[in-house]
């Protein structure tokens, strides 16, 4: 406030407000990949990409092919030859499990993508607009998030008589939108106020650009979230309905081969080698996805990553980070002050104190 | 009793981080009892830290690195501070020395009605109260800053900001501290809820005759309110002086450039020439 | 000179902005005991929604192609006329009426608490069908999942509180176990505990031959066959609750309030309690509400590995049957209890947080 405001030249107030970063788009990409840039989510990725590199390559992959008949070995334990065992036709199950990998995967992504796009589509729309419209938008999505999606499935399933993976994909994604659709509602709401949405609008950016080029970008480490969710409940749901028997038999995956298992009894009779392995099989897709996912939470929320570490960080230098009390460490000798009277000591007997337990 | 309150002595904070960060370096400054010591400076100069440390708040990665802090209670006993172990600390917090914190949005707990933290105090720390009295004495304590005795069923969402703050300020009270530390109580309230706030300090310091330290960046508030001022810069005290002097006479260059950065409200154009 | 005032000025007699209060000391804000504008909104959605499912049920088994309703009709040769009625209501069997009459009958038939009868179960009405079937469903999955959300609640507050100690490794263990497959997860269950140790027993809800009575020997059945599918719900849902418990707990231990309380001189156990989970358990319970449909999924499968004779085994057998008026009848229950447990847990939040009970805007 030192400059009187008469005397600045007339040309500064008019001075264009500084032009914001210019961004390459490979820059862009690559921030926004950021997310999957952390320990936990190259892991996960990396198991996933083993899975999903077992159902492309399964022609070349499996020993024999699925439905291959060896009536010689039945119900046998895993040997040389089936490193998997046989099935109570004498089937070879790590072939099959290897199969099985591609209708799961096939499924999982597809269903996933059907309802990330629906996801991203009313969420980000209702979140952008106001009123009556975004109101009728939120009140469809809750509604299809509290219409149970199970039983919705089974008795669509079940009018069908021989759905093919697209179908099974396509109902699968259909009941499972509601929730990312919510999640992103609520952030494309909060980002609508911030001030660069503002800017853009004031500039009068047509909407296609704003949602595409302002929002979208923040918005994909949520969208990344809500599909690896979705791959995750997919997969859980084809496993879940093959199992039961609502989806037809004739099309391979982890959860028909459990279906077989279990009409034959397999566990009953302790055969292991039958129901373990398509089990594990979707556990590991199952943890690989979650894995990506604790990535994505700990880049959007750097609170879960940081306090985790930090903590264990603070603990090797000897602190406790849940100590409400200050520690006390002096630290070498230093100058002693001699014409004050000595309050202090200078011993160093000053513990480092730890929080009650 | 003495006429120290708190005798700190050498006092060192750094921050345990890579690199070590030095908050507060080799800091001595005696408290009077009774007085309203004012801490000022910038931004990140350390006062804040200081008087979070000697009350031993500071969350790890912070450490005291040296130094003493000595609290001569009006008992006659000398507390060191710094050799507490949590369960006495836990017990010396509020009794003897209490807070007001910035910002009270956020600082009161939102599904508990205000009464009930109120009583949380007495419930910790004075067992032996029955819930009649507990009662009465947090009604007591809402009168007291005209907050009125019926709100202790409120909750904090229910109340505006200044009335909020002077609920933490009743907080404070609550156990008859000998040293209220008050970190920036009004920065967040608009200047009329900041008088009455102020002037209620005023009055209940006159009434129950506890210390304060006032932290605030705004010196000139410092000026008007302060018995001493200390200024702090990059974490050690450049000046301690009681605020006539500090005004009339200012011995650092430091203080001289604060002194000065604040426009005046009458005569000339300009900002305050020292 | 600028007016410098060490010492306070006294009173002005003059009747100040202070004196007649400002803005900032008389603002209040009413509120009422009872949240009634939130609690409104919440029902006004959930009527929305209950409309929505009942359309949905309405216009289920009138998508099916059309020779596999010609099926049932030929199958019912001993169904009484009023039954016959009914089913033509609930199926749309009865081509003549036009969609809008349907809809209107279909209503009708509801709210007169007929829901046709089921093939399956030898002609008996859907509704004393299902009312037998219900109370095993809400029993085990209520007390699984209530006991759960605890655990996994209670569980996530005492990780986030003590961040960075041993117990953060619970996260990843309890996350592990919920992605596992329900159905698997008790079918092992199953292999391991029933077959191969046979502590339980192997399914069903109480020993075969024995006929439900409140007497100690059938509760001990009850309990004894319980166990096994209540403990691998409880294993397979814990996780989820945990994780987010600790999340909230984290975001919540960084809060102004939580640093006051310690400052107060409060003991740990309070500040985590009463401060800290008091205030993450919010969204917790909103997220409860959210899930309570998947949680209807996983129990279908779950009766289905045990036998259990709960409302989605019905609906699993119903379906294979292809008796249509059962599985309209179960899915409008189901839908039906997920809508009453979500305003059970609404209920629930808008009394645990007092910031709903705003009157003003």
């Amino acid at each position: 406030m030192t400059t009187d405001l008469r005397t600045q030249p007339a040309a500064d107030l008019h001075a264009a407000p500084a032009p914001r970063p210019t961004t390459t788009a490979r820059s862009r990409l690559g921030s926004a990949f950021a997310m999957f840039r952390n320990r936990k989510s190259i892991t996960g990725l990396v198991i996933l990409g083993f899975f999903v590199l077992v159902a492309l390559l399964a022609d070349v992959i499996a020993p024999f092919s699925p439905t291959q008949v060896d009536s010689t070995a039945r119900l046998q334990p895993p040997s040389g030859a089936h490193w998997l065992g046989t099935t109570h036709l004498g089937e070879d199950v790590l072939s099959q499990v290897i199969y099985g990998t591609r209708g799961v995967i096939v499924v999982g992504f597809l269903a996933a993508i059907m309802a990330t796009v629906i996801a991203v589509v009313v969420g980000v729309i209702a979140g952008y607009l106001r009123g009556w419209r975004s109101e009728s938008l939120s009140a469809l999505t809750n509604v299809f998030l509290v219409i149970p999606g199970l039983p919705l499935i089974i008795i669509v399933a079940s009018m069908f008589n021989n759905p093919p993976l697209v179908v099974i994909a396509a109902v699968l994604g259909l009941t499972g939108w509601a929730w990312g659709a919510r999640v992103l509602r609520a952030q494309t709401m909060s980002l609508r106020n911030r001030d660069f949405v503002q800017a853009a609008r004031a500039n009068g950016e047509p909407l296609h650009r704003i949602i595409g080029n302002e929002m979208l970008p923040n918005l994909m480490a949520l969208i990344a979230a809500s599909f690896v969710g979705t791959v995750t409940a997919a997969i859980l749901g084809l496993t879940t309905l093959s199992y039961i028997g609502v989806i037809p038999v004739n099309t391979y995956n982890w959860g028909t081969i459990l279906n077989w298992a279990g009409a034959q009894g397999a566990f009953r009779q302790n055969q292991w080698w039958w129901f373990l392995p398509p089990g594990l099989c979707i556990a590991a897709i199952g943890v690989a996805l979650s894995l990506i996912n604790f990535g994505i939470d700990e880049y959007v929320n750097p609170r879960l990553r940081s306090a985790g570490e930090r903590a264990r960080a603070m603990r090797k230098r000897g602190l406790d980070v849940n100590d409400p009390v200050t520690a006390v460490r002096p630290t070498a000798v230093r100058p002693v002050t001699t014409d004050r009277e000595s309050i202090t000591t200078t011993s160093p007997a000053a513990s480092t104190t730890e929080g009650p337990r | 009793m003495r006429d120290a309150l708190l005798s700190v002595h050498d006092f060192s904070v750094t921050y345990d981080v890579d690199p070590p960060v030095e908050a507060v370096k080799h800091v001595t400054l005696e408290l009077r009892r009774g007085e309203i010591l004012g801490l000022a400076g910038e931004s990140g100069c350390g006062k804040t830290t200081l008087a979070y440390g000697v009350q031993r708040l500071l969350k790890a990665p912070a450490v005291i690195t040296s130094g003493s802090v000595v609290f001569h209670d009006a008992s006659g006993e000398d507390v060191e501070v710094d050799r507490l172990d949590a369960e006495q600390m836990r017990r010396f917090r509020w009794d003897k020395v209490s807070m007001v914190f910035q910002g009270a949005m956020n600082a009161l707990n939102p599904v508990a009605p205000i009464g009930a933290q109120l009583e949380d105090v007495f419930v910790v720390h004075r067992p032996q109260m029955s819930r009649a009295e507990r009662r009465e004495a947090v009604a007591e304590l809402l009168e007291i800053v005209k907050v009125g005795r019926q709100r202790a069923r409120s909750f904090p969402h229910e109340l505006s900001g200044g009335m909020r703050q002077r609920v933490m300020i009743a907080m404070a009270l609550a156990l008859r501290p000998q040293l209220m530390v008050m970190d920036e109580p009004t920065t967040a309230l608009d200047v009329l809820v900041q008088r009455e706030i102020l002037r209620q300090i005023s009055q209940l310091r006159h009434e129950f005759g506890f210390t304060v330290v006032f932290i605030t960046h705004d010196l000139p508030l410092l000026l008007e309110i302060s018995d001493r001022i200390a200024i702090m810069r990059e974490g050690e005290i450049v000046e301690l002086d009681t605020a006539e002097r500090i005004w009339t006479n200012p011995q650092d260059d430091y203080t001289k450039t604060l002194l000065s950065s604040f426009p005046r409200l009458t005569g000339e154009r300009g900002v305050v020439v020292r | 000179m600028t007016a410098v005032q060490p010492q306070p000025q006294p009173e002005p007699p003059v009747r100040d902005a202070l004196e007649v209060g400002t803005t900032a000391t008389t603002t209040v804000q009413g509120h009422s005991r009872v949240p009634w504008r939130f609690l409104a909104g919440r029902a006004a959605f959930y009527l929305f929604t209950l409309w929505a499912a009942i359309t949905i049920n309405f216009f289920l088994p009138r998508m099916m192609k059309g020779d596999a309703v010609d099926q049932y009709l030929s199958r019912n040769r001993n169904v009484s006329p009023e039954a016959a009625e009914a089913l033509r209501a609930l199926l749309g069997l009865d081509t003549d009426a036009s969609l809008l009459q349907q809809y209107v009958d279909y209503w009708g038939l509801l709210l007169r608490g007929d829901l046709g009868v089921s093939l399956l179960h030898g002609l008996r009405p859907v509704t004393e069908v299902i009312s037998q079937a219900l109370p095993w469903t809400v029993g085990l999955v209520g007390f699984a999942t209530i006991v759960s959300f605890a655990i996994g609640t209670i569980g996530g507050a005492v990780v986030g509180w003590r961040r960075g100690s041993r117990l953060d490794g619970l996260i990843p263990v309890t996350t592990f176990l919920s992605t596992i497959p329900y159905f698997w997860l008790g079918l092992l269950a199953i292999a391991v505990f029933s077959v191969n140790l046979g502590w339980f027993p192997i399914g069903k809800a109480y020993g075969v031959g024995m006929t439900p009575a409140l007497s100690a020997e059938f509760i001990g059945q009850v309990i004894r066959h319980g166990t096994l599918p209540a403990a691998t719900i409880v294993i397979a849902s814990l996780g989820g609750w945990m994780l987010g418990m600790r999340n909230m707990m984290l975001t919540v231990l960084d809060e102004d309030y939580v640093m006051v309380a310690q400052a107060k001189g409060m003991p740990n156990r309070r500040v985590l309690w009463r401060y800290a989970a008091r205030n993450a358990v919010l969204p917790q319970i909103q997220s409860f509400a959210l899930s309570i449909g998947f949680i209807v999924g996983g129990t279908i499968v779950m009766e289905m590995v045990f036998s259990y004779p709960g409302v989605g085994k019905l609906l699993l057998d119903a379906t294979n049957a292809k008796d249509y008026a059962l599985m309209q009848g179960v899915f409008l229950v189901i839908t039906l209890s997920v809508l009453v447990a979500n305003i059970l847990a609404d209920v629930a939040y808008a009394f645990l947080d007092p910031r709903t009970r705003q009157t003003e805007a």
